[in-house]
Formats: structure tokens, sequence, C-alpha cells
């Protein structure tokens, strides 16, 4: 084979690889895997517009994989009284945001953290808090209650204080940065 | 072309370039909706700056105000309970506010709820933009 073929074939080889590295689906956000679960997709990143717009502008936007469907269902059914503060919508962005949570909610068997979810909870429970489910508690045990209340933190609600990169559902264990 | 078509055609036309003006909001249209429903004719800037200054008791037995999360100053951005930065909220800072009515209805009816404890009047609503809109 002369050098110009095989340069060919290099260059070649590099573009095919490059672009099929490059159009892997964006929509599998990959987490932390240090658990024996190998590399699969931890939490799907989903997004609906309404969701995006009503629900991360106080908050991020909590992927819908943390909580069963029974608890968006209570959750989106006390929107005037939401933790303390009012967040209500007119009920067809409610409705159409509750579609969305209940097709991609932990019971919906589309992430390994809502399968991890809800093995940690009793049959029927509703949680309101991720950060009450035992699984959260579980991954969370080593970070102390001082820490949670820094002021850099504000509250164990405010994923991206040290998951850096949570706006796009990724929680890579080894990509945690905790503020001073 | 008829005449009566080339008429029809620059009705549509007209109507047409008048839509995208038509459908903007402004902080100052916002403002003439309220004095329309309130009936009054002028907004205090006084009154808004205390609107957003007046501490009052919030549910969780502290208290709370606009200032709270907005923060002192409404050119700079503010920080939302959980910690999410919150944009200005002058429109000098921050040109997209009060450019969709609904999204400032929406704000509004949550917002006073949680400070005041029920809804902003019109007369409120509009002394509020006659006060951010004097920042630059």
């Amino acid at each position: 084979m002369n050098y110009l073929l095989r340069g060919v074939l290099v260059v070649g080889s590099v573009a095919a690889l490059s672009l099929a590295a490059f159009s892997l689906p964006v929509s599998e956000a990959r987490g932390d895997n240090d658990e024996g679960e190998g590399r699969g997709t931890l939490m799907p990143r989903v997004a609906n517009k309404a969701w995006q717009q009503e629900c991360a502008s106080c908050h991020i936007g909590f992927a819908p994989g943390f909580l069963p469907k029974a608890s968006w269902r209570k959750m989106m059914g006390n929107l005037d009284n939401h933790f303390g503060d009012n967040a209500s919508l007119d009920p067809a962005t409610r409705d159409e945001i509750l579609r969305f949570l209940e097709a991609n909610a932990a019971d919906s068997g589309s992430s390994k953290i809502g399968s991890k979810t809800m093995r940690s909870l009793a049959p029927g429970a509703a949680p309101q808090r991720i950060t009450e489910t035992r699984w959260f508690v579980n991954e969370h045990d080593e970070v102390s209650r001082a820490t949670w209340k820094r002021k850099s933190v504000g509250s164990a609600a405010n994923c991206a204080a040290c998951h850096k990169q949570a706006e796009k559902g990724q929680f890579d264990e080894h990509r945690v940065s905790i503020p001073k | 072309m008829s005449e009566p078509r080339v008429m029809s055609s620059l009705i549509v036309l007209c109507g047409l370039l008048a839509l995208p003006a038509a459908a903007a909001d402004t902080a100052r249209s916002q403002q003439d909706r309220y004095a329309a429903v309130a009936g009054v004719q002028a907004f205090s800037d006084s009154r808004g700056s205390a609107l957003y200054r007046t501490e009052h008791a919030s549910r969780n037995g502290g208290t709370v105000s606009c200032a709270a999360c907005h923060g002192a100053d409404p050119r700079q951005p503010g920080k939302t309970r959980v910690g999410k930065r919150i944009e200005p909220l002058a429109p000098s800072a921050n040109p997209e506010r009060f450019s969709d009515a609904a999204k400032t209805e929406k704000w509004f009816r949550r917002n006073c709820q949680d400070v005041l404890q029920r809804e902003c009047t019109p007369q409120e609503k509009g002394d509020f933009i006659a006060w951010l809109i004097n920042f630059k």
C-alpha cells in the first residue's frame, strides 16, 4: 500500500470515529458509576419548555426521575403552598408539566436513579423532598450538617452548589466540589 | 389587479406591519393597563419603593420583603431562597423585564401572595413599575 493511500485511510478513519463520537445521543447524561453498575444511563437528560420555564426559575430543574409519579401528582396539586412559597400556575401549564413529570418519573423505568429511588421507597410512598428519599440520604451521608448550612450552599436543594453540572443532569461524584 | 383587491392587499399588509408593535409589552403599556383598571392618573415611585422594601410577617414566623430576595439594589441580581440567581428587576439592567405582560402578572400574583399574603392591587403594581423604571 502506498503512503498516500495509507494517509487517506488514516484520516478517513479518524474522521469517521470523531463523527461517531460527536453524534452520540446527547440526551443521555452519564452520572457517577462507581457502584458496580457499569456505565449505564444514570439520569437521562429530558426537558420540557414549560417545565424549564416554570420549575427552574427559583431552583434548578429537579429531574423528574428523582421522585415517583405519586410525588409529582401531590406536588402539582399543591402549588399554592410549595414549601411555603406560592408557585401557582394556570391549569393548562400545570397539567402539561405534570404529564412530563409522570412520563419521566422514578417509577417510569427510564433511569437508574429512578430505579434506585424506587428501591428505597415504601410502596405507595409519595415523598415531597428529594433530600428525604433514602437513596439521597445514603449518597450524601459523608456531608456534614454544617456543610449543608454554609452560606455558599444555602440548602440541600441547591444541587448546583457542589454538582456544577447539575443543571445538565450530571451528578458525577468525582466532579463534586464543595464550596467553602 | 382590480382596485378593491389592491386595497384589501394594502389593508392586510398594514395589519401585518402593525402586529409586532401591538404584541410587544412594555413597562409603560402595563402601567397604562393598571391605570385603566385602577382608575388612576398617576403612579407614585415613592410608594413603589416602600412596597419593595417594607418587611412583612412571613408564614414561617420571620419577616419577608421583595428586597429580601431581589436585593437592596434592583439593578443588581438577587438570590432565591435556595440560592438561585434572580436577574435584576430594573429594566435598565435587564431589558427582558416587563416585556411579557403574562409573565409580569404571574410573578406579581405569586410573589405578592408570598410577601403580602394577598394579591397586589393594580395601583400597587403601577407604583412598583413607576419606581423601577426610574433606575438608569
